[in-house]
């Protein structure tokens, strides 16, 4: 229905005066081909490989569907202890990342504004700096205590998460009024830490969500690290277990793919909420 | 602030100093410069040369295909479709690795889905010298994760490009092609750059998915980094490691200095 009222609009504007009518008629059909061929190549390009991988996770071994690969799956040797090490990095990482960042985000928004610059440009460093030369630095400079310890790991993954959670917390304070609201909470004698606890943190909500699954999908999905400080987390276990059972291995890895992307649909249905309670309040 | 900025240091600093100080230092802790000119001959140069071509091929391609893509999104009516795209290009961007290496070995490897399909109508791919396991298979897996990268970073110029400039170049007699030549092109061109730029440095650090796809046998500079670290090393090469990381450092501060300046360029448009 859309479609058909566009499709008059279009039409008036084709009989307006002064334009080639038949021409642009012509030029109009011709790109919705195009465009339709081009939607159509990309979904398939991005879509097969994913419809593959199901279905290698979904089959046995003679091509028939079956459930084995994933019912197996958490008794295989080494799952459970890779699981929960990632698990426990994750958890490790996104403390210290939260701990380091929301005090830091929210002081350089409050009381230096011309710092913001600088925080944009370290906090995108880690992405160019490669995360191989990262670890190979790493593992020379820390001392042989944090070296033997699987945590090590978390540390490094504070640095490669800057960029999403710093993101995340800078999007989120540039849309409240901060000194508003800090200024409020400490007029009525609320302590600087009663009002991150009690009024800021709850106005950062979705950016701390955010951060949160970005930070999660990132530690689960890191391979290099790991791998090169020879600690058996969740992705290196898959890489090794291919050669026992490539259809158990695939499964896991289809597993935490879909796992993380559901996470990272929690994060697009907040903004978009988000952003409806703002047009909102515009209109109020 | 004090905290973050120790933390920052010690964590981002130190070890990326360690890697620069290091690969001038002799096993014994001599400053030399041998091991930088062992990593610019032979296979480490190979190495280089090898990183350097496919991030090349890997940026220009898919920047171009993501560019396209983008353009048909971005011009399409459908507001669900722009927005599941934008999710999707969101998530895919930043894939990668072991889900990425399973996904494709089901799909183009010598059993997968899509060979299946192809044999069908007589074109396996692996009869005609493909080889997934290789250094082009690498390239084509790399644009999974390249396109929606530029979708993402190139729709925003594309809201540079004004509907008034095409409808001005059409009254003027402009045919799409000219349209595009003279004035939609020169526009994203600075975008269209610095998207590839960006391409261009996540392709050349690119590790986890070159690794486990080809087992570590392609010659990438990464990867010869993970042999150095994995202890499968020439003796008395110790350190080329760093001489490795070095080179990679190099190589990504010009693609960073350039990114800027094109940035620079590109923001013109976008006011």
């Amino acid at each position: 229905m859309a479609s058909l009222v566009a499709d008059i609009a279009a039409e008036d504007v084709l009989a307006a005066p002064d334009i080639p009518c038949v021409r642009r008629r012509r030029l109009l059909t011709r790109f919705r081909y195009w465009r339709g061929i081009v939607l159509l190549i990309a979904a398939a390009y991005f879509l097969i490989p994913l419809y593959a991988g199901l279905r290698f996770s979904f089959q046995n071994d003679y091509g028939h569907w079956s459930l084995y690969a994933v019912k197996a799956l958490p008794a295989q040797t080494g799952f459970g202890a890779a699981f929960f090490l990632s698990l426990r990095l994750g958890a490790v990482t996104l403390g210290l990342v939260l701990v380091l960042m929301v005090p830091t985000a929210i002081y350089v928004h409050l009381k230096l504004p011309r710092v913001r610059r600088l925080m944009d440009f370290v906090t995108i460093l880690p992405i160019v700096i490669p995360p191989i030369v990262l670890i190979l630095g790493i593992l020379h400079a820390a001392p042989l205590w944090l070296r033997a310890s699987p945590y090590l790991l978390s540390l490094a993954y504070v640095i490669l998460s800057y960029p999403f959670v710093y993101r995340s917390l800078d999007a989120g304070l540039s849309a409240i009024d901060l000194r508003t609201l800090v200024e409020a909470s400490r007029s009525l004698g609320g302590s600087f830490v009663r009002t991150l606890l009690h009024v800021l943190i709850p106005n950062l909500r979705s950016a701390l969500v955010s951060a949160t699954v970005l930070t999660l999908a990132l530690v689960l999905g890191e391979f290099t690290m790991a791998q090169l400080d020879l600690w058996t987390t969740l992705p290196v276990w898959i890489y090794q277990f291919q050669q026992d059972d490539a259809h158990v291995a695939t499964a896991a890895a289809m597993l935490t793919l879909v796992g993380t992307w559901l996470l990272l649909t929690v994060i697009v249905l907040l903004d978009r909420s988000q952003s409806r309670r703002a047009v909102r309040q515009g209109l109020r | 602030m004090a905290p973050f900025a120790i933390y920052t240091i010690l964590g981002l600093g130190v070890p990326t100093a360690a890697v620069i100080e290091l690969a001038f230092r002799s096993n014994s802790g001599k400053v030399t410069l041998a091991n930088v000119r062992t990593v610019t001959h032979g296979v480490y140069r190979l190495g280089f040369e090898n990183s350097l071509l496919i991030s090349v091929i890997s940026s220009v391609i898919p920047g171009i295909l993501g560019l396209v893509l983008a353009y048909a999104i971005y011009t399409s009516r459908g507001s669900l479709l722009k927005r599941v795209v934008a999710a999707a290009s969101g998530v895919l961007a930043n894939f990668g690795g072991i889900n990425l290496t399973f996904m494709f070995i089901a799909t183009l490897g010598t059993t997968g889905v899509l060979t299946a399909w192809m044999s069908v109508v007589g074109l396996n791919p692996w009869n005609h010298g493909f080889n997934l396991y290789s250094f082009y298979g690498v390239a084509v897996v790399y644009l999974y994760f390249q396109i929606p990268l530029m979708v993402l970073v190139i729709t925003p110029a594309l809201g540079g490009l004004r509907p008034a400039w095409r409808e001005a170049a059409e009254n003027l007699g402009a045919s799409s092609f000219r349209y595009w030549r003279t004035v939609g092109l020169p526009v994203l061109l600075p975008s269209m750059l610095g998207g590839m730029l960006l391409l261009f440095g996540s392709a050349f650090a690119a590790y986890a998915t070159a690794e486990t796809l080809t087992a570590g046998t392609v010659t990438l500079t990464p990867i010869q980094i993970g042999d150095v670290l994995n202890g499968n090393l020439i003796s008395g090469e110790q350190n080329v490691g760093y001489a490795l990381g070095f080179g990679m450092l190099i190589v990504l501060a010009v693609v960073m200095v350039l990114y800027i300046l094109v940035r620079r360029r590109a923001s013109r448009w976008l006011r």
